[in-house]
């Protein structure tokens, strides 16, 4: 089948790739990228583990193609962090309220909230629990994440009024 | 979970779409949102010898409203993009109602309105929108155009009327009648997942509230977005009541659906979900057209 060659951008870096048609678009950031990052958990748009930001909003990387992500541009959990010394204020807060177990489902969860947070900084816990209703946690119940969503958004609050 | 080979084409013109499915045909795809199509690709439910992605093809992603006062709708627009629009927050309310209930946000950044309509699941909401709102689908190929009713458009289960060689290029909704009102109800386990039932009402009425017309559609009640004229026709010619409203969905419940049951529910369960849902949607439907002096608002 034929390869196509595509060129995008990612947490700010070019690259340009020659990619078979049917390589999913989690696998071209994991296995061509090195961007491990992005898991891969049900690959059927399910679990939320493969969220990244396609142009700036959270898409399902396993049910997008690599092909289709020529000339666009990406966010994944790697381009969250300032630098190696400074978690992002949402993963900072995730590491405080014990919002993580074994942290499979952490970057989904982080790529799904970190636009989520920038649209609605002051959510109720509703709004918080409907943002995350397409991402799976199996260890930790929701609860804890829920916590780190609020202590991200009081934070940034507080941050805003001092 | 890894789709098998395929050659893939992203042509950046409609002639130019429509003119590589005229010669592949059944063995090309359209891709539009690829958030029902990849999934069964993964699976290996599905395989194609050519996508044609259409997400490069400008001018499918309109929204406006149209002489009649309806909306027009690009077959290309994102499903959050719906979600959000305040045009069809003023004319079209029962697809603003029901558009939070289509999967999960990141799903509807990249799902489309014509997609959900082509793959024909029953379990979607937006065929059951167009559906009860007697949305006119304009489909096109290389040799033409033509304008199907909804109606005709579904065929059953993921089956349509498109051949081989057309495309959904566009939807228009038509205005509600004056004194109409809409709802939507779902019930699903978890919010975004496929709902276990679900139901969209219209509901007109005439001089001294009589009920002058009425649509009832079922979502996961069939092979196919599902209607209940029966139910709907015990409703027109009289003043609604609550008594009423409970024969309807008793007689829809028992009598119009065809629920086939899955690991979450009975037949017999989804019947009860029925039963409820239709009540509560005639309930606020009914309220919402008391309120509604013109047709374009709820």
């Amino acid at each position: 089948m034929s390869a196509h060659s595509i060129s995008l951008t990612v947490n700010g870096q070019v690259y340009t790739r020659t990619v078979e048609p049917r390589l999913l678009l989690s696998d071209f950031l994991r296995h061509d990228l090195g961007l491990s990052g992005t898991h891969v958990g049900c690959e059927h748009g399910v679990c939320g583990a493969c969220t990244i930001l396609f142009d700036g909003q959270p898409a399902r990387a396993c049910l997008t193609l690599a092909v289709q992500a020529d000339g666009r541009a990406l966010t994944t959990v790697e381009g969250l962090a300032a630098d190696a010394k400074h978690l992002h204020p949402l993963q900072q807060a995730f590491w405080d309220a014990h919002g993580l177990q074994c942290g499979f489902c952490t970057p989904g969860f982080l790529m799904t909230l970190v636009p989520f947070l920038e649209e609605n900084p002051n959510p109720t816990e509703a709004e918080i629990r409907e943002a995350i209703s397409g991402n799976l946690c199996r260890c930790t119940g929701y609860q804890n994440i829920v916590a780190a969503v609020k202590l991200a958004a009081e934070r940034r609050a507080g941050a805003v009024t001092s | 979970m890894k789709p098998a080979a395929f050659d893939y084409a992203a042509p950046d013109s409609l002639a130019a779409a429509l003119a590589l499915k005229a010669a592949h045909g059944d063995e090309a795809k359209f891709l539009a949102g690829g958030q029902s199509l990849i999934p069964a690709m993964n699976f290996r439910l599905v395989q194609a010898a050519l996508l044609v992605d259409v997400n490069r093809v400008p001018g499918l992603d309109g929204v406006s409203v149209a002489a009649d006062g309806g909306l027009r709708l690009g077959a290309m627009v994102r499903q959050r993009a719906l979600e959000r629009h305040p045009l069809v927050a003023r004319h079209a309310p029962l697809l603003f109602e029901a558009m939070p209930f289509v999967a999960h946000p990141q799903i509807r950044n990249r799902g489309t309105l014509g997609g959900s309509l082509a793959h024909a699941d029953p379990a979607a909401e937006l065929p059951v929108i167009a559906l009860a709102l007697d949305a006119a689908l304009r489909v096109q190929s290389a040799a033409g155009e033509r304008w199907l009713p909804a109606g005709e458009f579904f065929l059953g289960l993921l089956t349509t009327a498109l051949t081989p060689d057309e495309m959904l290029v566009e939807v228009a909704l038509p205005p509600l009648p004056p004194r109409t009102g809409t709802a939507f109800q779902e019930f699903a386990r978890r919010r975004g997942d496929y709902a276990l039932l679900g139901v969209a009402v219209v509901l007109t009425l005439g001089p001294d509230d009589v009920c002058t017309a009425a649509r009832l559609v079922y979502l996961n009640a069939g092979d196919g977005p599902l209607a209940a004229p029966e139910a709907a026709a015990m409703l027109v010619g009289h003043r609604p009541t609550p008594e009423a409203f409970v024969a309807a969905a008793d007689h829809a419940a028992q009598h119009e659906i065809a629920p086939t049951g899955n690991v979450h529910a009975t037949p017999d369960y989804q019947r009860h979900l029925a039963r409820v849902l239709t009540r509560r949607a005639l309930t606020a439907a009914l309220e919402r057209a008391r309120q509604s002096a013109t047709g374009s608002t709820a």
